[in-house]
């Protein structure tokens, strides 16, 4: 693998009985890319990404994520990466430090580096009143926020967002995506889906899927130009129903 | 007036859902609530659905009150939840048929209302609502909630969650339905459906921000606003929130949103400033406001 990609796929295939929710598709992301990864519900994205983050084996094809081999070492790719859905990210019957501590240890971190990066992340996000709040009781913009800078206690090589900002108040949103700016200025990579079509202008490359393959793969501003449309939206709509 | 709420406040222990919400929705009017996770958006659904009570204030719908009429309004009103709340191990035929029998109807007797919705999901009526796809069963939950000809329709965050062009399929669906007559009260956290509706509520922390037009709110942004540009983006909005002029810095797509505290900025004296942090290709223009702006601005 060229060392400036993190990601390399190739062919990446996965069927379900006769339906192939994923079809043959290959990319590359760079190191420290911010990757927007989109397409329409249904369209294969959710498998594609459990085929990366080395919880769903490809029916064919390759890819490698990390140096390591999606076959034969997911185990490796899991301890490299960093992962934060909007669905699940923290225990709510948990309180921030709790789960700061939790999502530490599963990481492999020591008590002393966990008890360290508690502190950085407590002062960082300016958590000190919350800190021994159950996260249940937390603004969901709130809750984003603490999971990804918990996705990051480990400073994987790859963090990867699904749909990380659904529902979250527009300023908050936009305080998540300087989060995402700062982790990619200092080497993390950024894997991220969205529905938000704005957030897709904020990506360095994006490539849109459609029934199973990527139909375009550029950066905002070249799909703009072969697209002949003003925004993202614009090309998501013409692509995304054929 | 279709829905008339009155000074309703709402708390759950100690959390405040509602502050002392008023607003008027008139009849045939696609209003929306805009507002993120959390506002105080499905509480208020709940009181007008009559599923919930209010501590304070009153509220009508379709003429009935909340308390006193809950029956008449449950008869009158179609409500479809933020949650997939129909029956996931009925067919989707089933799910129909048996939301029309609870209210004293048949599929047939209101088909016209919902066959440009349920033709869309007609070829899987055999299947089983738990195994649709999502855009599937949001078409299906609003056949459901219009299968007794509601005069008002309550849609709890229909499109949270999906796909921009699904989002585009099901608001020229509600337009239709309000050619019909409907009353619609929609709720959403995409600020770019505001755009859709005729009159829209900005809601936060179980506030009412403000209440009007699209249009006439984006139009009533205080600050000149400006596109900024540059070749590099973190240190762009880095160095923007370091000037220390700046009333706001927001990104927004290609560009970052800038309003300057001073009515007399000079956009020279910003790029000048750029320029010594580095940035090239500076590009910084006046643009129009955005409901998202507005928004914003007056969460601050």
């Amino acid at each position: 693998m060229n060392n400036q990609n993190v990601i390399e796929a190739q062919k990446l295939t996965k069927k379900f009985g006769d339906f192939t929710a994923v079809n043959a598709i290959s990319f590359k992301v760079k190191k420290g890319e911010i990757f927007g990864f989109l397409g329409a519900n249904g369209a294969g994205k959710t498998t594609a990404m459990k085929m990366l983050i080395g919880i769903s084996k490809p029916t064919s094809g390759e890819a490698k994520v990390v140096d390591y081999d999606v076959y034969t070492q997911p185990e490796l790719i899991k301890n490299n990466i960093g992962y934060m859905s909007q669905k699940f990210a923290l225990y709510d019957d948990l309180t921030v430090r709790e789960n700061i501590t939790f999502f530490g240890g599963i990481y492999g971190l020591k008590r002393s580096e966990i008890k360290q990066k508690a502190e950085e992340l407590i002062n960082e996000l300016g958590l000190h009143d919350v800190a021994s709040d159950l996260v249940g009781s937390l603004p969901l913009g709130w809750k984003q926020k603490i999971a990804f800078s918990v996705a990051l206690l480990h400073e994987p090589k790859i963090i990867f967002l699904d749909e990380p900002t659904g529902g979250v108040d527009p300023i908050t949103r936009r305080q998540f995506w300087e989060m995402i700016y700062k982790a990619a200025h200092e080497g993390t990579t950024v894997f991220v889906t969205t529905h938000y079509m704005d957030e897709a202008e904020y990506c360095d490359r994006v490539s849109i899927m459609v029934n199973g393959k990527i139909e375009a793969l550029d950066s905002p501003t070249e799909l703009k130009k072969q697209f002949q449309v003003a925004s993202m939206n614009d090309v998501f709509l013409k692509l995304a129903r054929g | 007036m279709s829905i008339s709420v009155q000074h309703i406040s709402k708390s759950f222990k100690e959390v405040t859902a509602l502050k002392d919400i008023s607003f008027e929705v008139k009849e045939g009017e696609l209003f929306g609530l805009i507002g993120p996770d959390g506002a105080g958006k499905t509480t208020l659904f709940r009181i007008l659905t009559t599923l919930l009570f209010a501590d304070k204030g009153t509220a009508t719908v379709a003429g009935n009150d909340v308390v006193a009429d809950y029956k008449q309004i449950r008869n009158s009103v179609g409500y479809m939840p933020g949650r997939f709340s129909l029956y996931q191990d009925l067919t989707v035929e089933e799910n129909l048929t048996f939301f029309a029998t609870i209210f004293g109807t048949t599929l047939e007797e209101n088909y016209d209302l919902i066959k440009d919705i349920y033709v869309q999901i007609e070829p899987f009526k055999t299947r089983r609502a738990g195994k649709l796809s999502g855009g599937m069963k949001q078409k299906l939950a609003l056949s459901c909630a219009l299968i007794h000809k509601p005069k008002v329709l309550f849609l709890d965050e229909p499109t949270t969650g999906v796909d921009p062009v699904s989002r585009k399929e099901f608001w020229e669906m509600l337009k239709r339905l309000q050619k019909k007559g409907i009353t619609i009260l929609v709720s959403t956290p995409y600020m770019d459906e505001a755009a859709l509706c005729d009159r829209i509520a900005l809601i936060q922390d179980g506030k009412i921000l403000q209440i009007d037009t699209p249009e006439t709110i984006a139009n009533q942004f205080p600050k000149k606003i400006y596109d900024v540009k540059a070749d590099n983006m973190y240190l762009l909005i880095e160095s923007l929130k370091e000037y220390s002029h700046n009333h706001s810095v927001y990104p927004f797509g290609e560009f970052v949103h800038y309003t300057d505290q001073r009515d007399d900025f000079k956009p020279q004296e910003l790029t000048a400033f750029l320029q010594s942090k580095g940035l090239k290709n500076i590009y910084i223009n006046t643009t129009q406001a955005t409901i998202e702006d507005a928004f914003m601005e007056l969460a601050k």
